[in-house]
């Protein structure tokens, strides 16, 4: 089934040049996509277009088999796809840890007793139980981006959509990360410059290039781990 | 306030249920501040004094703040008795101080220094975002409440925001001093956080809608009243009475 489908779509900034040029894009239930590209290339544009926070100049967007036209189809289907934003500070908007992952659940109806219960649970799970109480601008880096992910996790997505998750992450959270989202059994796109990131959590990469996904096996030449120097620009080994 | 100092204890007023502390300090201020006999100002220090134990809170930090306001209210005792007319109590040269002048130094200075006390003893107990929610319960309109919830969250990322374009001024070999160079940077760092507030701002919408937002706002918490709460209600309300009646029937 496709969950999400774009046919079409361009977009360009009010007096800038055009960033997404007739793009087109499938992500089929349990498919894992990673996305990568050059700074600039519209990468971030594109994810927020499929989420209906920017508005594409012309195209169809189809999600979970439905034709999307205008906010009140998106109010509906934004819920059920995770959005982790680039910058974890937009997405943490409650002066405490536990109230914010509690947000999600609260808009969606539930009553503030279970609505806790579902934040304690997706923390527990993501091993932030200690965060509970503490204060937001109390939290690292790392340890914001974690929380963010909780906050779209304890909705119960049935697709994630990531923007550049390991960027400011050490080697250790950004391995935890990889380990979080390798449990996760839902479909998602991960946006990132990281290719052995990418490698780890995602099945097919598509290059950003020119206004248009591109679908190219050569991009992420080889899937293993680097431990020579410069492992992570893409080239190849001699045969 | 940035700091929150004064939550991190553990006493009797730290238990009490948050809208009792901020009904009483709110009806407790307006008594101190309508009330002007020495004798029912005095009751009013002693009053806070009396919370401020209760709380349990180190007494230097109260000093530590006590300070502040008192230095505004040295200035006070600087100019009033000087400029208040009324009967002369003794002179500086071309100056003379007045008794009614002096009076109402006095009268100020109790009532601000009882009120501050009851501030920090029943109000600077709660955490902020508590205020916000019991402020509700209280009345409040939503906005206003998110409003201020929602700033305490982000005043810290801007006071980062700050200290970062500051520091990249600094690192360039900026020194502030009184020139035109000076005040344009500082206008444009002034300028730039506003920007960057506006571009985060939006950000912050995109990322509530993305979480289901629709508009309206729900609250995890809810307050619920003890023994304690009762008690410390009955007690503060007869201790506001009693300067009511210090102040008018005596
Ligand atoms: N609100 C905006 N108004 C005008 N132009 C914008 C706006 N947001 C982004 N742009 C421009 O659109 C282009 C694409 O931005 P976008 O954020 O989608 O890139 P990206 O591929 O995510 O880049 P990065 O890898 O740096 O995150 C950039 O040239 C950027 O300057
Ligand atoms: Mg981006």
């Amino acid at each position: 089934m496709k969950l999400i489908s774009l046919k079409n779509i361009s977009f360009a900034y009010p007096g800038g040049r055009t960033l997404l040029e007739e793009l087109n894009f499938d992500l089929n239930s349990g498919e894992q996509v990673g996305i990568i590209g050059p700074n600039g290339s519209g990468k971030t544009t594109l994810v927020h277009i499929i989420m209906g926070l920017i508005k594409p100049l012309s195209g169809q967007i189809e999600i979970f088999g439905q034709e999307i036209n205008g906010e009140k189809d998106f109010q509906k289907i934004r819920p059920r796809i995770g959005f982790v934003f680039q910058n974890a500070d937009d997405q943490l908007i409650y002066p405490t840890v536990l109230e914010d992952v509690a947000f999600g659940p609260l808009n969606l109806g539930y009553s503030p007793d279970k609505a806790k219960e579902l934040a304690r649970a997706t923390l527990a799970r993501l091993g932030l139980s200690a965060f509970e109480q503490r204060l937001t601008h109390h939290l690292s880096g790392g340890e914001k981006k974690l929380v963010s992910i909780a906050t779209v996790l304890v909705m119960q997505p049935e697709a994630l959509i990531f923007d550049e998750p390991t960027t400011a992450l050490d080697e250790q959270t950004r391995e935890k990360l990889i380990q979080i989202i390798g449990e996760l059994d839902i479909a998602r796109i991960i946006i990132s410059h990281d290719y052995d990131f990418l490698a780890q959590t995602t099945k097919k990469q598509y290059l950003m290039n020119k206004g248009r996904l591109v679908f190219d096996p050569s991009v992420v030449m080889h899937k293993h781990v680097h431990v020579h120097p410069l492992g992570h620009v893409p080239h190849k080994h001699e045969e | 306030m940035l700091e929150q100092q004064f939550i991190a204890y553990n006493s009797f007023i730290h238990g009490l249920d948050p809208r009792i502390k901020l009904v009483q300090a709110f009806i407790l201020s307006v008594i101190l501040a309508l009330c002007s006999s020495f004798p029912t100002l005095a009751a009013g220090i002693v009053g806070a004094m009396i919370f401020y134990f209760l709380s349990r809170l180190p007494m230097q930090k109260l000093l530590s703040r006590l300070l502040v306001i008192n230095t505004f209210i040295f200035f006070l005792w600087a100019v009033l008795p000087f400029s208040y007319p009324g009967e002369t109590v003794f002179s500086l040269g071309p100056l003379s101080a007045s008794r009614e002048g002096l009076y109402l130094a006095m009268q100020i200075t109790l009532k601000a220094n009882a009120i501050m006390i009851i501030f920090i003893a029943l109000v600077s107990t709660i955490p902020v975002p508590t205020i916000g929610y019991a402020l509700q319960q209280l009345g409040l309109p939503e906005k206003l409440t998110y409003l201020l919830i929602f700033s305490f969250r982000y005043i810290f990322l801007l006071e980062e925001e700050k200290n970062r374009l500051l520091r990249s001024l600094k690192v360039r070999g900026f020194r502030p001093r009184t020139n035109l160079h000076t005040y344009k940077s500082y206008a444009c760092l002034l300028g730039l956080i506003l920007v960057r507030s506006w571009d985060r701002a939006e950000q912050v919408h995109k990322a509530m809608l993305c979480r289901g937002f629709q508009g309206k706002f729900y609250s995890l918490y809810k307050f619920s009243m003890t023994k304690n709460d009762f008690f410390f209600f009955l007690i503060s309300s007869i201790g506001a009475l009693l300067l009511l009646m210090l102040e008018f029937v005596l």
